[in-house]
């Protein structure tokens, strides 16, 4: 009964979508309040019937009813209650029922937190919002129905893939959605304001909180699952170039780029029609890489032609949204007024910069993506793209960004100083030559990269602080004076600053654990040691142990350094007979920022164990980093101007009209 | 793509876990080893999802491992190793594409995004500029001058 109630309520819906993707629109035109004020109830229905939805496939989940095809596929008895939960959207249907969950969330928290939009750009905000949400469902009801039963239920499930069950399933999917799914609010926005035909500054502060929302949560979501694959996967990289990878990073940084230029929209009216080309991009390639990772095309062009009925739906949706998208964009764009003019060395300028070589970065990101499939598709030619591109590609055009950084804040709006702002960062290029200077004498002859990429994430951090310290007077006026000047900042300014930091840390992590990676590769039997960085690791013994649904054999290593134990450590191999699979558990030592990296290979037929162990030094800034970017995030969220909502300027100000 | 399609994300992707190099393989020459890690790094598991040969457990993976090895302490150059592969398994090995006819785009893509931008935002800045200005035009200039003869 629960899968069939599940099933119905989605269709439910799916009708709710329809009245709101249509109703509020017809109100809009003809400025119809009733008809308009549909669009708030619609969503909140929506919202709830996709939640009941979804809570009925969480049942059948923890009940473990293997009549339902998706639960005996993905789940088994004996799982750990936790991945029962987690299991739900561990699959194709499921995931695909938690994306339109999350949709529906948006569009519900627009409703409710939207009480200060003029009224027929709610309408139309939450109308495009329901079509994206009707392609969606009927997606999932169509070709990824979650509730097909099965005619005669099997005893026992075929468990969920063992990579999945990890705590790194609760978290990653739902925060990468959040992120994914919540830039389809800006897109909605977008298409209002062209429906519309108006837009102004304050269009750009309505906006720009939902921006930074999907942006934060995108960005956590990748840091969660680079950390996730960092640890699971067992040779301790963190970051692939794997087109699932860059799926979800090609709309994050065309989000950062979104968040940037929306600020230039804000403040002077000017990038206007930009910052809507870059809204609808950027959730453009949210849904580009729900098609890479749904479709099945990467795997092979191949596989996509022979299993084509899913693939070819979002790749419908795909040429709808993203082409009826810039289509309308093409035709209303150039009505939209052009405000505010700037010299070229100024915020303005400096925002277009950062603008101009995130929208490069992005563009490798999708082409390095894209190319070998698209070649195949054209002339049968197989290529490869993979880290050794990217890495010469994407590298690079960060350089320049992240020189500018510093500058960005320091240069006023309008006309700004080049060389006074390069005078005040003078503190942060000098720590940042003394950070080159000093790697290059202590780790002499080392990886040439280091010494620079250090420097310049010195030179980034410290650059980030000039603002708040100057405006603050640190050092210069009494510490009460200047902690009550701090106070007194705008929360984004703060956030800026955070954000800046947050890019250096990033950047340092980055550079510290490739060049400095240590790595053993040995065979040990139980009583040898082996030697990284000052630690010594003693295999004692290799032990079984029996899991819920797996076996494992751990094998105890003690950690010294001088003589004196540190900690114990317990990489383990988990088989998962189920699915005839095996996991590699790697154990993890930290120390400050750094890690000793261990993990086990395969027992020799002499009884010794093959052992990769790392010393990663500061490893860990690169995930601090992106929790403290999205810290941020949050306090520029927090700033009084985005709480209270946009001021109410007189009617006729408010909405210039497009003529 | 029935596996495929359960998996949900780069983990799964990412094929099983890996231990990739195995102790055995590693070659007693530092300087050797190190050269076959760093050209292990740019060759392509054929059989796996965009993994390196370096960080791939497949057989395969292994074998081309160990050839690479085979051919370095045989004394190859780094490109003559590169060069070896290609001709047996095709450009599909490399996992940095090489500079040619069908990869121009590829290459030229971030740079030719670069400049078309940067034109873009030029040009617009010209327009608004001028769009901004104060200055009549001639049509709006003698406009005015008749209004102002009429009085």
């Amino acid at each position: 009964m629960t899968p069939e109630f599940g099933h119905y309520a989605l269709v439910l819906a799916l009708a709710l979508a329809l009245i709101q993707a249509t109703v509020p629109l017809w109100g809009a035109r003809t400025n119809d309040a009733a008809l308009m004020s549909v669009a708030g109830s619609t969503a909140l229905a929506q919202f709830v019937f996709v939640a009941a939805s979804f809570a009925a496939l969480t049942a059948c989940y923890v009940a473990s009813d293997f009549s339902v095809l998706n639960v005996f596929q993905n789940s088994h008895s004996a799982m750990p209650l936790v991945y029962k939960f987690t299991s739900v959207w561990g699959n194709h249907e499921g995931s695909m029922l938690l994306w339109v969950l999350i949709l529906a969330l948006f569009g519900a928290l627009v409703a409710l937190f939207g009480a200060n939009l003029p009224a027929s750009l709610k309408a139309n905000v939450l109308a495009v919002q329901a079509w994206i949400a009707c392609a969606f469902y009927l997606f999932i009801l169509v070709t990824s129905n979650p509730f097909a039963r099965l005619a005669h239920a099997p005893a026992e499930g075929r468990d969920l893939n063992p990579i999945l069950q990890d705590i790194g399933l609760a978290v990653h999917p739902p925060l990468l959605y959040l992120g994914y799914v919540g830039f389809s609010i800006s897109f909605s926005f977008s298409i209002a304001a062209l429906i519309d035909g108006k837009i102004d500054a304050a269009w750009a502060r309505w906006v720009r909180p939902w921006t930074l929302v999907a942006w934060m949560f995108l960005a956590l979501g990748i840091a969660m699952g680079s950390y996730w694959a960092y640890y699971e996967l067992g040779w301790g990289g963190w970051w692939f170039w794997d087109p699932v990878e860059n799926a979800s990073l090609m709309p994050w940084i065309a989000g950062t780029a979104l968040l940037h230029s929306a600020v230039v929209m804000e403040k002077r009216n000017a990038l206007k029609v930009w910052t809507i080309l870059l809204a609808i991009l950027t959730f453009s390639l949210s849904l580009l890489g729900t098609f890479l990772v749904r479709s099945g095309v990467l795997t092979s062009v191949h596989t996509f032609a022979t299993d084509p009925s899913r693939g070819v739906f979002i790749l419908g949706i795909l040429v709808v949204f993203i082409g009826g998208g810039l289509a309308l964009y093409a035709w209303r764009a150039p009505a939209l007024k052009q405000g505010g003019i700037f010299a070229p060395i100024s915020r303005e300028g400096a925002l277009v910069f950062n603008n101009l070589f995130l929208t490069a970065a992005c563009a490798t990101v999708f082409v390095g993506t894209l190319y070998p499939l698209a070649l195949e598709a054209l002339s049968g030619d197989k290529i490869s793209v993979g880290a050794p591109f990217f890495n010469l590609t994407f590298g690079p055009l960060f350089v320049p960004l992240l020189i500018a950084i510093p500058f960005g804040p320091l240069l006023a709006w309008k006309r700004g100083d080049l060389l006074g702002a390069g005078q005040r960062l003078i503190a942060a290029v000098a720590l940042g030559i003394v950070a080159l200077a000093a790697t290059l004498a202590i780790q002499r002859g080392g990886p040439v990269l280091a010494p620079f990429g250090i420097g310049l994430a010195v030179y980034v951090m410290v650059g980030a602080l000039i603002d708040p310290v100057e405006r603050t007077g640190l050092f210069r006026v009494p510490f009460a004076t200047a902690l009550a000047r701090a106070r007194g900042l705008p929360r984004s300014a703060w956030g800026t600053a955070v954000a800046h930091f947050a890019a250096g840390m990033l950047l340092f992590g980055v550079i510290a654990e490739s060049q400095w990676n240590a790595e053993r590769i040995v065979s040990m039997k139980p009583g040898d040691t082996v030697s990284v960085r000052g630690y010594d690791l003693t295999l004692d013994g290799l032990l079984p142990r029996p899991g819920p649904n797996y076996r494992e054999l751990v094998a105890r290593f003690t950690v010294r350094q001088g003589g004196a134990v540190v900690d114990v450590l317990e990489p383990s191999k988990r088989t998962f007979p189920q699915r005839q699979m095996s996991t590699t558990e790697a154990a993890l030592l930290t120390r400050g920022a750094s890690q000793l990296y261990l993990s086990l290979g395969e027992v020799g037929p002499d009884g010794a164990i093959a052992v990769r162990l790392y010393h990663k030094p500061m490893v860990l800034l690169i995930w601090l980093g992106a929790v403290v970017m999205v810290l941020g995030g949050a306090l520029s969220l927090s700033d009084r101007r985005l709480r209270v909502g946009a001021p109410k300027p007189a009617r006729k100000a408010a909405l210039q009209p497009a003529e | 793509m029935r596996g495929l399609a359960k998996s949900l994300l780069v983990l799964a992707l990412l094929a099983t876990p890996a231990f990739a190099v195995e102790p055995e393989e590693i070659l007693k020459n530092p300087a050797l080893e190190s050269r076959a890690r760093a050209l292990s790094q740019e060759l392509r598991c054929m059989v796996c999802q965009n993994q390196s040969i370096d960080d791939s457990d497949a057989p395969l993976a292994k074998d081309l491992r160990v050839l690479v090895r085979e051919r370095l302490t045989a004394g190859d150059s780094d490109s003559q190793v590169i060069d070896f592969l290609v001709a047996r398994y095709g450009e599909f090995v490399l996992l940095k594409p090489r500079l040619s006819a069908h990869t121009l785009l590829l290459w030229l893509a971030p740079f030719a995004v670069l400049l078309i931008a940067a034109f873009g935002f030029i040009a617009a800045r010209r327009r608004a500029a001028s769009a901004a200005s104060d200055r009549l035009t001639p049509d709006e200039e003698a406009r005015i001058n008749a209004l102002l003869d009429k009085n």
